[in-house]
Order: C-alpha cells, then sequence, then structure tokens
C-alpha cells in the first residue's frame, strides 16, 4: 500500500538579477510503501535535500504535489516528522524535554509525556542523559536525540536529511545500526536522503539514485538483503556487488556535478 | 604577551584593581602636589570628606534613592511598551514594515532635547523624569528586540513545525526562548543608557536627586561633591550590571552549562 505518493513534483527557484530560475528538481513520481525504508542516494547539489523539504512542507513545489495517506499535503505538520543534518535540538530544553516537544505542542499531560519519553530515552540510548543541555552532548548524542524526539510524535513517516554527515565514520556506523534496529523494530515508513552509498544500501529496502542538478530519477534499485542488518553486512559480496553498482551510477553524477560547479 | 593567551584570575583581579590604584595615585599627586588649583579639582581626601557630609548632613540617600527610582521607574515602563512589541515586530514581518520606519527615526531623536518640552507639558516632576528615561530607552530596546526575535535560527523554527507547532507556539516556544538571553542582555545594555538621560533629566529643573546634587555643588564650586556623586553612579551601574548578569546566570543556565 501506498504510504506517500510524490507526484509529478518539481521545483525552480526563481533566478536573481536576469539570471533564469535553477532547476532544482525535475518534475518526478515516487511512490512510498508502508512501513518502507527508502534512501534518496545523490550527488551533493541534486536537489534530494529540496525534494525532502516539499514532502515535509518547508518548501512547496513548482509542479505537482505530494500525497501522505491520500491527503495532499500543504504546509509542515506533526506527521511528517523529520530529522536535519543540522543540530536542531532546541539548546534551552533538556534532552527530555527536547523529546517532549511535539507531545506538549499537542497539550499531551505531562504524566502521559513522561511514559513517552522515558521510552525513547532508552531505545536510543540516551538513559543518564534526560537532564543534560544539547550542548553538554557530543554529535551522536544530539542526533540520537533528534531522532527520538521526532519519533515520539508518532509520525506517520519519518524524514531524514543527511541526519549523520557531521559525524565521524565510526559513530556514524554506530547511529545506522540503531536507527536501522529501531526501524526493525518498530515499523516504520522512513525516506531518508544521503551522498554517502554505503549508507544507502545499508539502511535501506529501496535506493533512488537521483541525478546532477537538474535532480531527476536516475535508478530505482531494490534492496534485497536479509534483516536484521548489522555492520557485517557491509563487508559480503552481496552488499558489495550493490555497492559497485551504484558507485557507477553516482560516480557519472558526481562527474557531471564537478564539472557544472 | 600572546595574543588571547587567557589571563590567570589571580592576575586578573590585581590587574583591575591596578587601574583605580593608578588613577587614584595620579589623583592624589596632582592636587596635594598642587600642581591643580583646588577650586578646580578637589582631593581625594575632601571628596571623601564631602561625600561623608552629603551622607550626615544634605540627607544624599534620599537623593540616591530618588534618582533609582527615576531609573528603574522609566526603565521598566519601557520595557513592559518596548519588548512586546519588538518580539511582535521581530516575528510578524507586516507588523515590522508598519513600525520600522517610525522607530528607526524616534531612535535618533536625542532624549535631552525633549526635555524643555517635556517640561511644558508634565511640569517639572516625577512624571516628567520619567518619560525622559522612556523615550531615551523605548525605541533602542523595540528595535534591538526586533532584530534579535527576527534572527532566530531559521532550522529551529523549521523544526518545530515539523514537530506540529503552530505558528503561535512558534513565537511563544521557539523564538521567545531562543532569543531571551540576548533580551535580557539587551535590557542591561539599555539600562546603562537610562542613567545617562537621568542625570541629564536631573540637571535641569530638578529638586532632588544625584543630577540635582551636581549642579548644586557647581555653584558652591565644591568639586569633591561632584566627583562624588560621579562615583556614585558609576558604583550604582557596575552593582545593577552585577545583579542583571547574576539574574541571567540563574534564569538560563543552559546558556552557560
Amino acid at each position: 500500500m501506498t504510504k506517500l505518493l510524490v507526484e509529478g513534483v518539481s521545483r525552480r527557484f526563481p533566478g536573481r538579477k536576469g539570471a533564469g530560475p535553477t532547476r532544482a528538481l525535475e518534475p518526478m513520481t515516487i511512490g512510498v510503501a508502508q512501513n518502507d525504508f527508502i534512501t534518496v542516494l545523490g550527488p551533493s547539489g541534486c536537489g534530494k535535500s529540496t525534494l525532502l523539504r516539499i514532502v515535509a512542507g518547508l518548501d512547496r513545489p513548482t509542479t505537482g504535489r505530494v500525497l501522505l495517506d491520500g491527503h495532499e499535503v500543504k504546509g509542515p505538520g506533526a506527521d511528517r516528522g523529520m530529522v536535519f543534518q543540522s543540530y536542531t535540538l532546541f539548546p534551552w530544553l533538556t534532552v527530555a524535554e527536547n523529546i517532549a516537544f511535539g507531545l506538549a505542542e499537542r497539550g499531551m499531560p505531562e504524566a502521559e509525556r513522561a511514559a513517552i519519553v522515558a521510552d525513547f530515552v532508552s531505545k536510543v540510548g540516551l538513559k543518564g542523559f534526560e537532564h543534560h543541555w544539547p550542548k553538554q552532548l557530543s554529535g551522536g548524542m544530539q542526533q540520537r536525540t533528534a531522532i527520538a524526539r521526532a519519533l515520539a510524535n508518532d509520525p506517520e513517516i519519518l524524514l531524514l536529511d543527511e541526519p549523520f554527515g557531521a559525524l565521524d565514520t565510526q559513530t556514524r556506523g554506530l547511529m545506522q545500526e540503531m536507527l536501522l534496529g529501531i526501524w526493525e523494530r518498530e515499523k516504520k515508513t522512513v525516506m531518508f536522503v544521503t551522498h554517502d552509498i554505503e549508507e544507502a544500501i545499508f539502511l535501506a529496502s529501496r535506493v533512488v539514485v537521483m541525478t546532477a542538478r537538474p535532480g531527476r530519477i536516475k535508478a530505482d534499485i531494490t534492496v534485497d538483503l536479509p534483516h536484521p542488518r548489522d555492520y557485517h553486512l557491509k563487508t559480503t559480496p552481496a552488499f558489495s556487488e550493490l555497492k559497485a553498482r551504484l558507485t557507477e551510477e553516482i560516480r557519472a553524477e558526481a562527474v557531471l556535478a564537478a564539472t557544472e560547479h | 604577551m600572546k595574543p588571547l593567551e587567557p589571563v590567570g584570575s589571580t592576575a586578573k583581579i590585581v590587574l583591575g584593581i591596578l587601574f583605580f590604584v593608578l588613577l587614584f595615585a595620579a589623583w592624589s599627586w596632582a592636587t596635594f602636589g598642587g600642581y591643580v588649583s583646588k577650586t578646580f579639582l578637589a582631593d581625594p581626601l575632601t571628596m571623601l570628606r564631602d561625600g561623608w557630609e552629603l551622607f550626615v548632613l544634605y540627607g544624599f540617600l534620599h537623593d540616591i534613592g530618588m534618582t533609582v527610582w527615576r531609573v528603574f521607574g522609566g526603565f521598566v515602563l519601557a520595557a513592559i511598551v518596548a519588548v512586546p512589541l519588538g518580539i511582535a515586530m521581530g516575528a510578524y514581518k507586516p507588523i515590522e514594515a508598519f513600525f520600522e520606519p517610525f522607530v528607526s527615526f524616534a531612535r535618533y531623536l536625542p532624549a535631552s532635547a525633549f526635555i524643555p518640552l517635556l517640561i511644558l507639558w508634565a511640569g517639572t516632576g516625577e512624571v516628567q523624569k520619567l518619560m525622559v528615561i522612556f523615550i531615551g530607552s523605548v525605541f533602542q530596546i523595540i528595535l534591538m528586540v526586533a532584530l534579535s526575535i527576527g534572527g532566530t535560527r531559521r532550522d529551529l523554527v523549521e523544526a518545530a513545525y515539523t514537530l506540529g507547532a503552530r505558528d503561535r507556539g512558534i513565537v511563544a516556544r521557539v523564538m521567545l526562548p531562543a532569543n531571551a538571553p540576548e533580551i535580557a542582555e539587551i535590557l542591561r545594555l539599555v539600562l546603562g543608557w537610562a542613567w545617562t538621560y537621568v542625570i541629564v533629566a536631573e540637571l535641569i529643573g530638578a529638586s532632588s536627586g544625584i543630577g540635582h546634587m551636581i549642579v548644586d555643588s557647581q555653584s558652591l564650586l565644591a568639586t569633591g561633591q561632584i566627583i562624588f556623586g560621579i562615583i556614585v553612579i558609576g558604583v550604582i551601574g557596575l552593582v545593577s550590571d552585577f545583579l542583571f548578569k547574576a539574574v541571567n546566570r540563574v534564569l538560563f543556565p543552559w546558556k552557560f552549562a
């Protein structure tokens, strides 16, 4: 069953001072099935973040529309949780208060909130840090809190915009396993944007590859690797084969993007 | 000395005090040494004796009380008007477009130039003094608060939207707390300026206050009293600054963690 439908969505940014408009996204159609984990893979500047922002309702498509459960997306809302690449925890709230933010906005009573918060604090492994300020946390811990904050709201779909992009390789690997673990247990619909090929394969049941600007869908590849997955998967032949294939796909685009800019 | 190399805490205090010691030494040298006429500059001891007399004989405590009340009264009134308006302007662009040109213009009107007009309107009573402080502070606070609120990190606002916050929640639970420490800092800064306005207001048409005492002392050539008055103002400013900072530390622990 299709949970999210991106239907003929394109985006142009108006040009400045005589320059023509920038075509960020060419019209594209993507369907995301319920409880599917799809990654959108593309070189930097290919419009993949624009696509995600349009799904989140933070940006408007120039043409086309986004449907979630058959309802058109008109703006941002709690049904589409988002984790950003930049650290967006509210610095004046503690870890627990950050996680409870969406629940509090909804008017949920304190006691109910506390139970949900405690649950997610342990899911992302932040027990003992509930009363820390974001500034006292490492980058990885901040992003774990951000994931917990988005999930605590129980969104229909979770959107992640290169959430581990600023983390070191080791931390990133651990975060991928944590996120995948949560998805394997809870079954959520997830759309994850990245430029990291290994990350795209490891997490996804489907990888959508985008071209360099203007962004179009270049390939839509099913990742048929078994669950539950852990870091061992990254060294299996099946994984390497997929990685080789995607590397070819994305390399041509990266070269194109690099010569253009 | 290396650029940006931190200074030890003891050395920092010693250096800070050293300046005052040198200042007093230079002052003593000039006055006790007879290099400056006593008529124009009293020596430190005369200044202290004059200060003592001010408290004991002339009820200077009452003057200080009046000045402090005027500053805080006018300042609080200005803050009550300016902070909400500044927040509204920072958050909602049509409101900003409506008020901003006028406030930017009014900001450059010197509060002291209003004193003659305010005396005509409100007499020489307390209302006039409060209005001087009010006019001097309100426009500054409005603009600075609006700027601070308008500069709220966009990604925090967007994150709040994706968590289900509505427009009013964005203002009340993102923009306001995100900028509260900066607003407190703005108030601390403008309070400092308010102190300069109050003295000007008291120099003209006042019957009490530190500024009034200074004008009175001028006609008596009591330079010791004038200097003492100026020092008292400095000390009060320093104390209120310190209190403001201490309160901020308690109110915004996340900023100082």
